[in-house]
């Protein structure tokens, strides 16, 4: 190849610039095709945050809601309700919640923001069955220190009015809780986390 | 322009296409000018068997995807609609999910083989790291296509695997999301996966398997003595004395391979094509259930090794990423084992007892890790975990000492065997 009267070095700075704005263009497109795979505006629409009215729950009644797929409990705890939590504290494998999930906005035995409201996810951490509501006591039916809490019906796990899991139960931690926050005194706001 | 005559003095149609394109070329260097050891063994019918098998999944696959539908609500009834109402349809899905399992025993029997003779000896480095690299891409194919018939075992087995990504930290939350397209498994995830299947890690798979058969024919094969056959040629062809032509001698060989393969191959097709609960597992005969998860969640079989070592593995300050490292790791550590080998021979033949305590205790631990990781959690399967995955872990590590310390016996000049 002859390079007679070429310039060659305004050649190798063409050459440079045209393969440096190559890389940066490919590397441009990429970005469309990573952020495709994000979730569409029809998911994010099917798993935004869901705002529960609190002033339609009475003192001690459960209401379930759903977000994301998944049952969702938000039990409105009687004075009396929060007073058990601490008498059942010896029956239960995890009473401080140290290997559960939860936010860490989520304070003290009562595994919640405000002690009358509980929020929690409605999934045994067993295999995934819905437990049932039982607040009445005793229950020896159930077992012999019952304060009131969720019973499953698929393997026998018991929780604590806190979600928190009783000793010889098949589940190995307690319910998780949620991301919430109180957007008022009464109202919740599922999905989003406590400022 | 007036064309140069290939080199072959090909005539006819022939001549006209070597011409124009090497078929004539294609052919001798890959076939029959292709001069394989003649001392290949038993172990040598694996590799041509992971190909058989490789366009067994191809063809299965291109059919099966005429009739399968992906997405959360139609893939679990196409795949009845296959199993029950497509002529030949239930056979062809077993064709495919028995083919699945196939290609990993195939695929580890050729990678023992690869042990065994030191076939991944200099200069057949890259040979190995193509077939690792196939070896992982295999992995992402299967984990993917296990997902496509959104039974309740693949829904839940999609769930644990990523969520292993959200083991990293910082980001991992957020990639779990971005990896499903969704908050939890979901249509998206599904339709991403099938796509992977179909398309990407096929053609993947297939460039490496191509890039693995370029290096191996540059290099030329190992053999069980572990000895180079290109050291001795004929003076007058310089064709290796210990080479025959891979066609006719290694072709027909391989029909034998095939013919017992493929009888073992149909026999669980048409009478146990769920392998046992093995290779289809129960739970995935139930859709999936994002409220009801399947009493234990157990890997295809082929995982259990690596899923073994994921939960033998103690989290650390309450997070499972030591966990998912020591998983990948045992994947990555396969990559450097041509390097790791420093014995002055490369065929177990030759070398010391080290070595083969070595590879025996790996066989054992590799053989129990794949039994635990299938079964549900225990104290028991928990220790014996451990203990397999520090054998698993420590034949890579120590390698370079116990092979460099080893005794070894001296290789012949040429490859021994025995005309019959």
């Amino acid at each position: 190849m002859s390079t007679e009267g070429v310039d060659t070095s305004r050649r190798r700075f063409l050459t440079l610039a045209t393969t440096g704005m190559g890389v940066v263009g490919g590397a441009a497109v990429v970005w469309p095709f990573l952020a495709s795979l994000k979730p569409s505006a029809k998911a994010q629409a099917a798993g935004a945050p869901v705002t529960v009215d609190l002033s339609a729950v009475e003192p001690g009644q459960k209401l379930s809601v759903t977000w994301r797929g998944k049952a969702v409990w938000v039990v409105r705890r009687t004075p009396e309700m929060v007073a058990s939590l601490d008498k059942v504290t010896a029956e239960l494998t995890d009473p401080e919640s140290k290997s559960s999930l939860q936010p860490d906005y989520v304070k003290g035995a009562g595994r919640s923001i405000k002690p009358d409201v509980l929020v929690t996810i409605g999934n045994c951490t067993h295999l995934g069955c819905i437990p049932t509501y039982r607040p009445e006591h005793p229950a020896p039916d159930i077992h012999p220190h019952w304060e009131g809490g969720f019973f499953c019906p698929c393997h026998g796990s018991k929780f604590d009015l806190a979600g928190r899991v009783y000793k010889g139960s098949p589940a190995p931690v307690n319910l998780v809780i949620p991301p919430h926050r109180f957007a008022s005194d009464l109202s919740v706001v599922i999905g989003e986390d406590q400022a | 322009m007036a064309i140069v005559p290939n080199p072959y003095k090909t005539t006819g149609f022939l001549g006209w296409i070597d011409d124009r394109f090497p078929l004539t070329k294609l052919w001798k260097d890959h076939l029959t000018e292709y001069y394989a050891p003649k001392n290949f063994n038993f172990w040598y019918y694996f590799g041509s068997l992971a190909l058989l098998v490789l366009v067994n999944q191809l063809i299965t696959g291109i059919v099966l995807t005429m009739h399968y539908k992906p997405g959360a609500e139609t893939a679990f009834d196409s795949v009845e609609y296959i199993m029950r109402d497509v002529p030949w349809g239930n056979v062809i899905r077993y064709m495919h999910s028995t083919g699945a399992s196939a290609f990993f025993i195939v695929v580890f029997l050729h990678m023992y083989r690869g042990l065994l003779y030191g076939s991944y000896r200099k200069p057949r480095e890259l040979i190995w790291v193509f077939g690792a690299l196939i070896f992982l891409v295999l992995m992402a194919e299967a984990f993917c296509g296990y997902v496509l018939p959104w039974g309740n075992m693949s829904y839940w087995g999609a769930q644990v695997i990523i969520s292993l990504f959200g083991t990293i930290p910082v980001i991992g939350p957020d990639m779990v999301i971005w990896i499903q397209g969704d908050y939890s498994p979901a249509d998206a995830t599904l339709n991403r996966l099938f796509s992977l299947h179909v398309i990407a890690l096929p053609f993947v798979l297939v460039g490496l398997v191509v890039a693995h058969l370029i290096a191996l024919h540059e290099v030329g094969s190992n053999n069980p003595d572990g000895v180079e056959i290109k050291k001795h040629k004929d003076k007058a062809t310089g064709i290796p004395l210990d080479g025959i032509p891979f066609h006719p001698y290694y072709t027909v060989k391989d029909i034998v391979g095939v013919t017992v393969f493929l009888m073992v191959f149909c026999a669980i097709i048409f009478w146990a094509p769920d392998g046992g609960g093995y290779f289809l597992e129960k739970p995935n005969f139930t859709p999936a259930s994002a409220i009801n998860t399947p009493p234990h969640i157990t890997p295809a079989w082929y995982f259990g090794s690596f899923y073994a070592i994921l939960r033998a593995t103690p989290p650390l300050l309450g997070s499972a990423l030591p966990g998912v490292i020591a998983m990948f790791g045992a994947v990555l550590v396969i990559f450097f084992v041509p390097w790791l080998d420093r014995s002055p021979v490369k065929s177990i033949r030759y070398k010391g007892p080290l070595f083969k305590i070595a590879l025996a205790l790996f066989t054992l631990a590799f053989i129990a890790l794949s039994y635990y990781g299938m079964q549900p959690p225990s104290a028991t399967g928990t220790l014996i975990s451990r203990i397999g995955m520090a054998v698993y872990f420590l034949f890579f590590f120590l390698m370079p000492v116990y092979t460099k310390m080893d005794s070894y016996k001296t290789e012949p000049e040429r490859v021994t065997h025995e005309a019959h």
